[in-house]
């Protein structure tokens, strides 16, 4: 962990070197995602709900999703972009050193300029919290922290997994965006406005609903049954077979070496 | 310390004919052909030598590198190094060996060079007297101490090869790799860098394994040279023996190694 922080020290004073692109692309990540939020507004402007759900529900899932995005983004952007670190040589550098291949590349990269899309995430959620007519109790914010935090694990598995097939292709895998962009943008509604093949889709396959959609059932009160709180957790487990191609796909590069 | 055997490492490369027709026939069904990078290699290398390795562009000596340094897995053979096999024993046997590849930085770019060097003490988990004692030693002999605080992106190609041969010592290796150190560098920076390898073999018993096409290098450095070609070892021993072989002892170097590679056919 310390060395970790050693490593963000870094990286943080690399960026100083060139604050002005910092700032501007600070701002620029503010403006993506603003526009986003535009979107939504002027839609609801129109109509007063999407399938039964109302406009702050919708800000309050749009929040959650691009929180967990910006956040796993800021701390595992280094295996979204792995393809570089192959081709550059770099994870050649990272096996001769004596530390885990996971912790080398996680700290390899730290995406500070995301903090622009977070803090975009958090003024929403407040104006939410603020204005918003969802009753709390302390499972409820439990639940939200558990949003967040499956969210999170699960971006950073698809990122992971990402890698992982990294070194089959040495290219990067543009289809695999829409999984990760596409949720970010397709996050502003509950899964279950896009039909049932999606919400089967986001449940077992890459879970996106379970940080998402079933967690925020229980938040706005329409469903009361605990047991969907817990479901974030579930989705973590996401992580397991990502961390498994990874892991064949090191073999494989070690024993071929492209 | 370092015991080869039989080491071999095949690569399949993917195959096809010019032309839009073969690159769609490719795209289904791909034909791949095996490349042995290294076969059947052996050799030990006892502590405190230097050996000056050698051959053509592809013939393996990067592989042999990568092999040895823990980064590629061979497909037959054995590898024992310091007690260890390093592709089963990666973290305790990079432990203990240092690595620089010419054409590659392993310092970080935008910051001053000891910034670097601080984050490394902490990846190798070096006691502070150990990083001190280390530094202080590197800093004299490299002459350093002007330009530690500069950023890696500004300085110049010799600068940073000696900042970078610091970098691999800082824990102290017992084995250093270098691949092609002296790449790209001018007369002054070559002359530093050969004088500082000698040093640190002379007074550390460090165990250095060289790749390089400079022959002054090897003249320079190594008592011991092994060429290899095609992925096997051609020939082991001293640039006597090599010149020998050619029976031109008069010309300069580079010609005898060019005549040795026309002699064994691998250019």
């Amino acid at each position: 962990m310390k060395l970790y922080l050693k490593y963000i020290s870094i990286h943080i004073r690399s960026m100083m070197e060139y604050k002005k692109s910092f700032f501007l692309t600070l701002i620029g990540q503010f403006f993506v995602s603003f526009h986003a939020f535009l979107g939504m507004y002027f839609m609801f402007q129109r109509f007063n709900q999407v399938k039964g759900f109302t406009y702050k529900e919708c800000l309050f899932c749009f929040s959650i999703v691009l929180m967990a995005f910006s956040l796993a983004e800021i701390f595992f952007r280094a295996f979204d972009r792995f393809h570089i670190i192959i081709g550059n040589g770099q994870f050649d550098r990272m096996l001769v050193r004596p530390r885990g291949l996971v912790f080398q590349v996680l700290a390899s990269q730290f995406e500070l300029t995301r903090f622009g899309r977070l803090l975009q995430a958090i003024v929403l959620f407040v104006y939410v919290l603020i204005t918003g007519d969802i009753s709390w109790s302390m499972l409820r914010i439990i639940t939200v922290i558990l949003m967040i935090v499956g969210g999170i694990v699960v971006f950073s598995g698809i990122f992971m997994l990402y890698a992982g097939l990294c070194f089959f292709t040495l290219e990067g895998l543009e289809f695999l965006n829409i999984i990760t962009d596409g949720a970010r943008e397709y996050g502003k509604y509950p899964v279950s406005v896009y039909g049932r093949f999606v919400l089967k889709f986001s449940t077992y396959i890459v879970p996106f609903a379970l940080f998402q959609y079933y967690p925020f059932l229980y938040i706005i009160g329409k469903n009361t049954n605990s047991f969907y709180c817990i479901l974030p957790l579930v989705g973590t487990l996401f992580l397991v077979p990502c961390y498994i191609v990874w892991r064949i796909g090191v073999r494989k590069y070690v024993s071929t070496g492209s | 310390m370092i015991q080869v055997e039989n080491l071999s490492k095949i690569y399949k490369v993917s195959r096809r004919e010019a032309g839009m027709k073969s690159a769609w026939k490719n795209l289904f069904s791909r034909q791949y052909e095996e490349v042995k990078a290294i076969q059947n290699l052996s050799f030990s290398v006892k502590k405190g030598e230097m050996v000056g390795y050698i051959g053509p562009n592809g013939a393996g000596k990067s592989s042999t590198i990568k092999i040895l340094s823990g980064i590629l897995t061979p497909e037959e053979g054995t590898c024992i190094i310091n007690g260890r096999i390093p592709w089963k024993e990666r973290k305790a046997h990079v432990k203990d060996i240092g690595v620089v590849f010419g054409q590659r930085s392993q310092l970080w770019w935008d910051v001053p060079v000891i910034d670097s060097f601080e984050l490394l003490k902490d990846i190798y988990q070096i006691s502070k007297e150990q990083y001190n004692n280390s530094l202080e030693e590197l800093v004299n002999c490299l002459s350093l101490s002007t330009i530690l605080k500069t950023p890696t992106r500004q300085l110049s190609l010799g600068q940073r090869m000696r900042c970078e041969i610091a970098a691999s010592l800082l824990h102290n290796p017992s084995i250093l790799f270098l691949d092609e150190p002296t790449i790209g560098l001018d007369a002054v920076s070559k002359l530093a860098v050969r004088d500082f390898i000698k040093k640190r073999n002379e007074v550390h018993k460090t165990t250095v394994i060289l790749t390089t096409h400079d022959m002054q290098d090897i003249e320079a450095l190594t008592s011991r040279i092994m060429l290899i070609g095609r992925g096997r070892l051609l020939l082991d021993g001293t640039l006597d023996n090599l010149k020998e072989q050619v029976g031109q002892s008069n010309n300069n170097l580079d010609e005898v190694l060019a005549a040795l590679y026309k002699k064994y056919k691998i250019q």
